[in-house]
């Protein structure tokens, strides 16, 4: 039977319109590589900011936690927000346009410069960039070629939690998760994200030494492998993997999880049950955010407004207070007298800290000799590791 | 005045109404439900740039291979298949039994009740459903309280957890087309087979099964395809697994690799068609 021709006429018509949405969503070139500003001008009204949640409060939230109502008012830049839930999608979203600040944790930092997608910063139009630790100034997640792309934000370490009744003595050493797992079989718990392969990778560093690991987030196919295997025996003890801080706390309140990777943050939550948290001697990963002013900004004025604001002691003090993390200046610890938890400015401390870096082909530790294992290959072995 | 003459202009022209009726819907079916499904599925042959993670119309098939050829997403589709299948049967065995008190032993006083109370949980989010299991399953939770004494465990965050989860989750969208099955059964059939000397276990099986055959299947179409895609769930009380709609969600958001996602996402999309294709032969869709 032959068709009728309405039939085809709307089969043709979807047709039609089929491709015409899918040209819709094709790629588009990016743009010529961006030069910092040289002078600021007049502020342009507003600005549009993308950062983890608790980075940019007004008050709508909660009446007393609001550090941008000051800012709109001392320079007339309003702001309008937008937050994401991990470095991937703040990715996708700095993609489609429009945000004219990202606050960007060091592994997605690097994904933004090579995607064109953010402008270096002229550190010099920034008043309080002086008063930043230098530790966390022109490091190999927010500076390329010593050409800085931002500012730095705060950090923090994933630290190990622990269960002070469950797991005697208390532990030194990220053992308890990897090589001595099987003592904690179905309560342990671990970061769920790709970039949780560094912690194998940083335990290897000590424990391994034979395969020669330099930097956790720099890793050949022979240690990545080998990181790999140990997260895949790890597992077998493993209760569930957590990315939502809440699930965490609850896993420890109620004795579900007894030991693995936390932040300080989740420490100072916990209302019941006795946990510990420590830095263990091999070290830990950890994360440096840092603020960077998007490429195609048609605000740049008050972008730089913002970065100069939110590193002011004040409203760093404010925002990384509310967050749970260290603040990116001494004079910050000024408007808090939580600092000492989190080792604010203690060099030493955030030394033994590897900051999330992505992992791309050319090896972060600078080897030339070999190609590394980039991103989407982490991604994947993850999956693969959980199974 | 203008909608006078509107309905004045239209009064006569009934295809025109007609039109005017159909274009909405046929619109929002064509373009936003069949083009993204199309677009879905011609995603899945394309790939992405390594450094940008830019989508790139290349045409490949190596996705679908990946995904046809690696051990991992075997594996992954036969845990969700299987815990698929366990959640639909675990539903079936406690909603025929419920919908027949429902239908046929209730008082209408009572079935009322019954009603509200199997429907009451959908008001609640689904999210907070699903948190207050992990409370239950929880090693200090009513779970473990309840079975300690008799030297149990309570089964914790697992492949076990996501069962009775979302057997809990979709329990009422089997019952209800049971219930109405049930309900459709005449009350004298089940006298006629008694008057001639049937036992109730006979009764139920050769005169109320054949009847509510097709309304176990339809609700089992739910309790199937809703467990087949799900990856909250498992996410909350799963522990450590996964299931596809997992793997869809890591390579969407960790990933940023849609391509593959896409690819992965060809597979419960495939066993639902051939669940469909199955059931139509039953003639079961028509009690939907």
């Amino acid at each position: 039977m032959s068709k009728s021709p309405s039939r085809t006429a709307l089969r043709a018509g979807i047709a039609t319109a089929a491709v015409a949405s899918l040209a819709a969503c094709g790629t588009s070139d990016s743009g010529s590589g961006s030069e910092a500003a040289a002078s600021l001008g007049a502020a342009e009204g507003t600005v549009s900011i993308l950062a983890w949640p608790g980075y940019v409060e007004d008050g709508s939230n909660d009446p007393e936690v609001d550090w941008v109502s000051a800012f709109e008012e001392s320079t007339g830049c309003m702001v309008t927000s937008k937050t994401y839930g991990t470095s991937d999608e703040a990715y996708q979203l700095m993609q489609s346009g429009g945000y004219d600040v990202v606050a960007a944790s060091g592994d997605l930092t690097l994904r933004l410069i090579a995607g064109d997608l953010v402008q270096p910063v002229n550190t010099d139009l920034l008043e309080n960039y002086d008063g930043i630790f230098d530790f966390l100034k022109d490091k190999e997640w927010n500076s390329v070629d010593g050409v800085s792309y931002g500012v730095p934000h705060g950090y923090g370490a994933n630290l190990l939690m622990y269960n002070t009744d469950e797991v005697t003595p208390a532990p030194t050493s990220w053992d308890v998760v990897f090589d001595k797992a099987s003592d904690y079989s179905g309560k342990v718990t671990a970061y769920d994200s790709p970039i949780y392969i560094a912690d194998a990778a940083m335990y290897l560093m000590t424990h391994n030494p034979d395969l020669g690991i330099e930097n956790p987030y720099a890793l050949d196919q022979d240690q990545f492998d080998a990181a790999v295997e140990l997260l895949k025996t790890q597992r077998d003890s493993v209760g569930e993997y957590w990315s939502d801080y809440l699930k965490e706390i609850q896993a420890f309140e109620t004795g579900d999880s007894v030991v693995g990777t936390t932040w300080q943050v989740i420490q100072n939550s916990i209302t019941s049950g006795n946990t510990e948290v420590v830095l263990p001697d091999e070290g830990a990963t950890g994360w440096s955010d840092t603020w960077m002013v998007a490429s195609d900004s048609e605000a740049p004025n008050c972008a730089y407004a913002w970065l100069d604001y939110i590193a002011s002691p004040e409203a760093n003090a404010q925002a990384t207070a509310y967050f749970g993390e260290a603040p990116s200046s001494q004079e910050a610890c000024d408007f808090r007298d939580d600092c000492e938890a989190y080792h604010a400015g203690d060099a030493e401390y955030a030394e033994q800290i590897w900051y999330w870096t992505t992992p791309v082909s050319d090896c972060v530790d600078g080897r030339t000799d070999v190609e590394c294992v980039d991103y989407s290959e982490w991604t994947k072995a993850w999956q693969e590791i959980k199974g | 005045m203008t909608t006078r003459s509107v309905s004045a202009f239209l009064a006569p022209r009934r295809r025109l109404q007609l039109a005017g009726l159909l274009t909405p819907p046929v619109l929002w079916l064509g373009l936003v439900y069949v083009v993204a499904l199309a677009a879905l599925l011609v995603t899945a042959f394309w790939t992405v740039d390594e450094l940008t993670g830019q989508v790139q119309i290349e045409w490949t098939t190596d996705n679908v291979v990946e995904v046809l050829t690696e051990a991992l997403y075997r594996t992954v589709t036969l845990r969700t298949l299987g815990i698929a299948v366990l959640v639909t049967v675990l539903d079936i065995i406690v909603a025929v039994p419920v919908a027949f008190f429902m239908a046929k032993i209730a008082r209408p006083r009572m079935r009322h009740l019954l009603v509200i109370a199997v429907l009451a949980p959908l008001w609640a989010s689904y999210l907070v459903k699903v948190y207050a299991w992990r409370a239950l399953l929880s090693s200090e939770g009513l779970i473990e309280w309840a079975v300690s004494p008799f030297g149990l465990d309570t089964p914790g965050y697992g492949i076990v957890g996501v069962v009775l989860t979302l057997s809990y989750l979709w329990l009422p969208y089997v019952i209800m087309p049971i219930y109405a099955g049930f309900d459709r059964v005449p009350d004298r059939l089940l006298e006629a087979s008694a008057d001639l000397g049937a036992k109730g276990w006979t009764t139920l099986i050769a005169v109320v099964m054949p009847m509510i055959r097709p309304a176990i299947i339809a609700g089992s179409i739910f309790a199937f395809s809703l467990s087949l895609g799900d990856y909250i769930t498992t996410g909350i009380v799963g522990g450590t697994t996964q299931m596809l709609g997992n793997l869809v969600y890591a390579n969407v958001g960790a990933a940023n690799n849609l391509p593959l996602a896409a690819a992965i996402s060809l597979i419960p999309i495939g066993i639902i068609l051939l669940y469909l294709a199955a059931v139509r032969r039953t003639g079961a869709l028509r009690s939907l």
